[in-house]
């Protein structure tokens, strides 16, 4: 362009008033974008609370209607606010119950006994096969993948472990069928192991002379910490949520953990009257407080989830469930 | 140092620790499928799964044929292409909005509250149910129905109203879940797409629906094809237990699973329900394959094997 000064300066000008102009309309836009963005992140949290009012009122229903008073209940009806706050179904279950602490004295055992004997099967397993080295990686693989595909059903198993193993009315129906060892998470230890354990570093400790047995106990599990804790958390969980276990094999009602114990005051109505009160030594005196009584329990079988939770969201969200298990 | 050509060597150790599993996994799982031959035969308790006459396909085809079966099929197939549907509506919805949402706290926050059902054991939620349902003492005759001067309802005998109860509960235990795998997605697109997007003048919702969705495509086809995959199977739990396994009910909440287990307790049916268990297996096994085809042809990287 004929670069003369006089229109290199009006175009400078020019220029100057262009951006200027431009400079103001954005920032409107911006004005008028944040105030949309305002609007919507209300709508978004409007939305998402009331979701979560759904997710946690019903809970509150339950923990309230066990800390109110058994009279009121009845009249009025189970409320999301306890009527009259009440002890009585708690100190009905501490002072007179043996049942029902001796459930959730099993409960908790079976979970501890199970939960540790699920880890160390799966760490036995999924560590070798995680191994390039092992001769035969694949068919051990497909041996547990393909479990994961296709069983033989509830009738088979249970004719197994009823017929030939004779669990029925042992605690160890609680712990062996099923739960011991789980495709999922041995996949996803396999995952873990594969992708954290340096072949290096078994190299070298086998050089310096270490058995396979050491080189597991003293650094793969070391290094492992993450996933054995993810492992202990999901599967404690599967442990002391199961019911079904408890359903099919035992009927000694001696012998129930929390979950089977609620599972059969509710299918069942008279087994609270009669069958649990058998158990009840109540020095309270006052008949059961049975619809507050029913709700105490059910309280006492959502406590240590609830308090094992904080623990294990973390491990839930991020997507360790959906990626630990490809490949 | 010579290397060893040969990578792999027998390890006497490390087949040692596949021991216990092995066996574990022989017993619960292996052996148990031949047993499933007792669809076959007309299982007599004297004369045990090997004694038994065979009478081929007999238990299939009274399966098929009773008035039952229509029943338990139309009830497993229906409700898990419901819960399908709408879990894929709802977990994709609140992903999007976790994601949308500006704040921090609020996303950590909710998450963590969507996900505290899904650790509730089913049993646990069928007092729930009933703290809400009970004809006396429920939540919603006495706080709901009664206030607004409407009769009581008496819920467990009224089959009509639990396809939909059914279908909240199980949103109610899985939505947290499933909106957390939706979500692990879509924080894992490039915010450089939206940037690129917001400069050329995107609006919010076409942002959405332009990038966000078709971006977690893959996740969203994987989850649909592998639940789909699944479609004769259900959550015993919520069939059985949420109801209180009230025979009024049993229209609308007997599945393949709860006709199994009734069928254990009494031997008259043993047969057609080992015939519906080994269905269940023979047709979900076929089901999954099929299902992990079609997931490889989309999205390799997304099928399971």
């Amino acid at each position: 362009m004929p670069g003369s000064a006089f229109c290199s300066g009006l175009c400078f000008a020019q220029d100057c008033v262009l951006l200027r102009s431009c400079t103001i309309i954005i920032r409107r836009l911006e004005v008028k974008m944040v105030k949309r963005d305002k609007v919507f992140q209300i709508i978004d949290h409007l939305i998402l609370f009331v979701v979560m009012l759904f997710c946690i009122l019903p809970l509150l229903l339950l923990f309230s209607s066990s800390f109110s008073n058994e009279a009121a209940i009845i009249n009025k009806g189970y409320h999301i606010l306890p009527r009259s706050f009440d002890l009585t179904a708690y100190q009905y279950i501490v002072n007179g119950s043996s049942g029902i602490l001796r459930s959730y004295g099993i409960s908790a055992v079976i979970t501890v006994v199970g939960t540790l004997g699920n880890m160390v099967f799966t760490v036995l397993y999924a560590y070798p096969i995680s191994r390039m080295d092992l001769k035969g990686r694949t068919f051990f693989s497909f041996f547990l993948f393909f479990t994961m595909l296709f069983n033989g059903g509830l009738i088979p198993t249970y004719m197994m472990w009823t017929n030939t193993f004779h669990i029925k009315n042992s605690y160890l129906a609680y712990i062996l069928p099923n739960l011991l060892v789980n495709g999922f998470y041995v996949i996803m230890a396999r995952n873990f192991f594969a992708a954290n354990i340096p072949a290096a570093l078994l190299e070298s400790a086998k050089i310096d002379g270490a058995g396979e047995f050491r080189i597991l106990r003293d650094i793969v599990l070391p290094m492992s910490k993450p996933i054995l804790a993810t492992l202990g958390l999901f599967v404690s969980l599967n442990y002391w949520n199961d019911w079904q276990n408890g359903l099919y094999y035992i009927s000694n009602d001696k012998m129930y953990t929390i979950q089977v114990l609620l599972n059969r005051m509710l299918l069942d109505t008279l087994y609270m009257q009669q069958g649990l009160a058998k158990t009840m030594h109540s020095s309270i005196g006052a008949s059961m407080p049975t619809a507050t009584l029913k709700m105490a329990i059910a309280v006492l079988g959502a406590i240590p989830v609830l308090i094992i939770f904080p623990f294990i969201s973390q491990y839930l969200s991020g997507g360790i469930v959906v990626g630990a298990v490809k490949g | 140092m010579k290397k060893k050509k040969n990578q792999t060597r027998f390890n006497w150790a490390l087949y040692l620790m596949l021991i216990p599993a092995f066996i574990y996994l022989l017993f619960n799982n292996y052996i148990p499928m031949t047993f499933t031959v007792i669809a076959f035969k007309r299982f007599n308790f004297q004369k045990g799964i090997w004694g038994s006459e065979f009478i081929g396909l007999d238990n299939f085809k009274s399966l098929f044929s009773t008035r039952d079966s229509w029943i338990i099929f139309r009830n497993t197939v229906g409700y898990n292409l419901i819960f399908i549907a709408i879990g894929l509506f709802v977990g994709l919805t609140l992903a999007i909005l976790l994601d949308e949402l500006n704040s921090k706290k609020g996303k950590r926050f909710y998450q963590m509250s969507y996900l505290i059902p899904y650790m509730i054991s089913i049993t646990v939620v069928s007092y729930i149910v009933y703290a809400l349902l009970s004809m006396d003492t429920g939540f919603i005759n006495n706080s709901i129905l009664a206030p607004l001067g409407k009769e009581r309802v008496s819920w467990y005998t009224k089959p009509a109203y639990w396809p939909f109860i059914l279908v909240a509960v199980n949103q109610w235990k899985w939505l947290g879940y499933n909106a957390i795998i939706y979500y692990s997605s879509v924080i894992s697109i490039d915010a450089s797409y939206y940037e690129a997007a917001t400069i050329d003048g995107a609006a919010r919702y076409q942002r959405i629906v332009y990038i966000t969705i078709p971006l977690i495509r893959s996740t969203i086809i994987t989850m649909t094809l592998l639940q789909l995959g699944s479609i004769f199977r259900s959550d015993f739990g919520l069939f059985y237990q949420v109801p209180m396994d009230s025979s009024a009910l049993m229209n609308v909440t007997n599945t393949i699973d709860t006709y199994v287990y009734r069928g254990i307790k009494s031997v008259g049916t043993l047969g057609m329900s080992s015939a519906a268990g080994l269905y269940q297996s023979v047709v979900g096994f076929v089901l999954i394959l099929i299902a992990n085809g079609i997931v490889r042809k989309i999205d390799k990287d997304s099928a399971i094997f």
